[in-house]
């Protein structure tokens, strides 16, 4: 293994989109909108579409506005369509977003002959590319991606700080938030936004699996090792951070055992957070498959006795 | 024009095979799809399409390594419906053994997969001597470059898929409506899931190909969902939606044939959509559009037995006791009897009038027409009726009454009041009517 200082930006990278994903993801997980992330993923093809049409340069600002839009928009369509046509959510999100899909895939097709905007890169956005796009930073050079997904990171950070209470309440109870003045529906818009421009942020610069996979499976492993709002986003942020520093390790060694060279490092991270996953599905100190197994058995050891005493 | 309608008419031997294999796909995943919707499902379609792409890539490893040809179709479709029921497995037991949700399993097993699936084929497309970027094509589809041998396998699979459905259609609607009692009932349901998740399978991998990873899915959402706009019953369901499935194949692999540039998959999903939007908006039975007619209808009458009602009770208490008489009141007094708003109050005013139940008046005053004057009594009539049949069999005390009657008595209908008035001794009310001053020549018989 060959490791230099690209690599350790490429962790770096990785570890903040990872942490700015699974922050706003736990919210998404509690409130059964987990697949919301791979909707706002997909929909946001045709604001990138627009976005490069009028402005006609590939610029991230505009096709960053672009994508936002669209996927504020997902998430409003999807609740236009579920509360007005009584439809269930998960089917309203996948009309939009596959609808949303072919619109942008139309656009793109119908403009290629002068359009360089292949819809593969917009799905995977190559981390590994991250450190050649440099810019200066009080005298440091520093990765843009690095400085874009710091961004989000710490907007994400501000508005759970200043709004965990209003967060958490209407995610448990959206009713009980309405009655005491907090609109549920702000707050549900808020966190599509948050969600919506953390995932344009992210996949812009290092592909869209990374992002899918931190909304979900970092909250995911979490919620099985803790029952509490606080330890869930702890413990959320803490695997995303290291799914990214070992999914790059992996990428780099993995590919040797089969005899090819490389492969994407975000594939990886995606892979190695499902480890952490299927290990607290095993291991979870209060209910790991493993663990309750063997507490059973030391039950039924241990109560036998008492009982006996007792009686 | 003789094009679109030789494409249309499948007589155009090029587009023949891939209009026919859309419809057969459309009709398949419809009839599929309608369970899925039904157990809140709908984007499992997603995860495992998702899901099969590291079958995919492992499949095209294998037939390389074996010295194959790492894209024949068989072999790819075996690999990828390998590993969508991998993913369909992972995401059973997920739900069935943590407190998470089907949303997070399907989530988890997306997100996973999807990057074994792209982390393989980016090491499987290093191989040596094969060029891998046919794969591409199991996202973005291929509808154009159709040949027999894929239609026959979508006809093959599509059948299949559909006959099971069709088949199983009782255990399904058991499984879908009421799984509890499906299982008290000695219904292996686990099989039954697992058996309708391999046709999703199947309907899924075939799909794959021909409109691609991200719009497969929509023909198995969208069609349903459309189609239960239209009606609260399961069985005309599944046929609509296999026909808005099949439709949205037919029209949108046509169109897509006749224009150059337009990806077959993204134009069958527009059509999809469409219609859906018209289905949402205007389908009679459930559709946004009619649904606000009906309720806005239905407050229009409210309102206005609210405005007779009050109009009725303020004549009564000047009358005193004595008979009420029809007379001009104040305006203003029927806002001691309704939480109006001025703007509410000339609204409801304004209908009145046109219904002809007002007459006019001096300014500020209130003069019901004769018909008004009779409607306000029947409506107050009925109010009563169902007020004291609330007060008798239902023990609801006299004071809380007149909110709990207010809430029903807009929807009683004619026979619902004949039938309180019978059980609280009540008399019909009838207008003494004189007998006729001639004859009445009914003519019935002799004009038939």
């Amino acid at each position: 293994m060959n490791w230099t200082s690209f690599d350790n930006w490429i962790v770096i990278v990785g570890a903040l989109c990872a942490i700015a994903c699974a922050l706003p993801g736990c919210f998404l997980v509690l409130r059964k909108m987990s697949m919301m992330g791979d909707a706002i993923s997909h929909a946001v093809l045709p604001g990138l579409a627009i976005a490069f049409l009028i402005s006609g340069t590939r610029s991230s600002a505009s096709m960053f506005i672009g994508a936002a839009i669209a996927g504020v928009l997902t998430a409003l369509f999807t609740q236009w369509i579920s509360r007005f046509g009584n439809v269930d959510r998960g089917a309203a999100m996948g009309i939009v977003f596959t609808t949303l899909f072919a619109v942008g895939l139309i656009m793109i097709r119908r403009a290629a002959d002068n359009v360089d905007l292949d819809p593969g890169c917009v799905l995977y956005g190559a981390i590994e590319l991250t450190p050649l796009d440099l810019i200066p930073v009080f005298g440091v050079e520093i990765p843009r991606a690095a400085l874009v997904n710091g961004g989000a990171l710490l907007a994400n950070l501000l508005v759970i700080v200043l709004l965990y209470k209003e967060l958490k309440l209407s995610s448990f109870d959206p009713d009980l938030a309405d009655t005491l003045g907090y609109s549920s529906r702000f707050l549900h818009y808020l966190l599509m936004t948050m969600v919506a421009v953390t995932t344009v942020a992210a996949f812009e610069s290092v592909g869209s699996i990374i992002v899918i996979a931190m909304l979900i499976v970092p909250p995911a492993t979490a919620l099985l090792l803790t029952r509490r709002m606080i330890p869930m986003l702890l413990i959320a942020a803490a695997v995303a951070a290291l799914s990214a520093v070992f999914g790059h390790i992996s990428a780099l060694i993995v590919p040797g055992w089969f005899g090819f060279d490389s492969t994407t490092s975000s594939g990886m991270i995606a892979l190695v957070a499902g480890g952490f996953f299927v290990a607290a599905w095993l291991f979870s100190p209060t209910e790991g498959l493993v663990t309750k197994k063997f507490l059973m058995h030391r039950e039924a050891f241990v109560e036998k006795p008492s009982a006996e005493s007792a009686s | 024009m003789s094009d679109i309608l030789e494409v249309l008419f499948l007589q155009n031997y090029n587009t023949r095979l891939v209009v026919l294999s859309t419809t057969m796909l459309g009709i398949a995943a419809g009839l599929i799809g309608s369970f899925l919707l039904l157990r809140k499902r709908s984007l499992m379609g997603d995860a495992l399409s998702h899901a099969t792409l590291p079958g995919i890539a492992i499949a095209f490893a294998v037939m390389v390594s074996m010295g194959g040809d790492g894209k024949s179709l068989p072999g790819l479709l075996l690999g990828a419906t390998l590993s969508g029921v991998a993913g369909i497995l992972t995401m059973l037991l997920i739900r069935n053994t943590t407190r998470l949700r089907d949303d997070v399993a399907m989530g988890f097993v997306l997100s996973v997969f999807f990057g074994v699936g792209v982390a393989s084929l980016r090491m499987v497309q290093t191989l040596p001597g094969a060029s891998s970027a046919g794969l591409e094509s199991f996202i973005y589809g291929k509808t154009a470059s159709m040949v027999q041998s894929d239609f026959l396998i979508i006809a093959l699979v599509a059948g299949v898929s559909s006959l099971i459905v069709l088949g199983f259609l009782k255990e399904f609607l058991l499984l879908c409506f009421d799984d509890g009692y499906a299982a008290t009932q000695g219904w292996p349901t686990l099989a039954l899931d697992l058996l309708l998740l391999g046709v999703v399978t199947a309907v899924t991998v075939i799909g794959l190909q021909a409109v691609g990873l991200i719009l497969v899915i929509a023909f198995l959402i969208t069609p349903p969902t459309a189609a239960r706009f239209w009606t609260h019953n399961m069985l005309p369901m599944l046929f609509l939606s296999a026909a808005i499935g099949g439709a949205s194949g037919w029209i949108g692999a046509s169109v897509s044939a006749l224009t150059p540039q337009l990806p077959a998959g993204a134009v069958i999903v527009l059509v999809a959509a469409l219609l859906f939007l018209l289905s949402m908006l205007f389908a009679p039975a459930k559709g946004v559009i009619p649904r606000f007619l009906r309720q806005s209808r239905l407050r229009r009458k409210v309102d206005r037995q609210h405005l007779l009602r009050a109009a009725y009770e303020i004549l009564e208490t000047e009358a005193g006791g004595n008979e009420v008489r029809n007379e001009s009141f104040p305006i203003k007094d029927l806002l001691t009897k309704r939480a109006w708003s001025q703007r509410k109050l000339r609204h409801v005013l304004a209908v009145a009038k046109r219904e002809d139940h007002i007459e006019p008046a001096a300014p500020g005053m209130l003069h019901l027409s004769e018909p008004g004057f009779g409607e306000a009594a029947r409506v107050t009539r009925n109010h009563r009726l169902w007020e004291t049949y609330l007060i008798k069999y239902a023990d609801i005390a006299p004071s809380h009454v007149d909110r709990d009657a207010d809430m029903v008595e807009h929807i009683l209908g004619a026979d619902i009041v004949r039938q309180l008035e019978t059980y609280l001794g009540e008399k019909h009310i009838s207008l003494p009517v004189p007998p006729s001053p001639h004859m009445i020549d009914l003519g019935k018989e002799e004009t038939k």
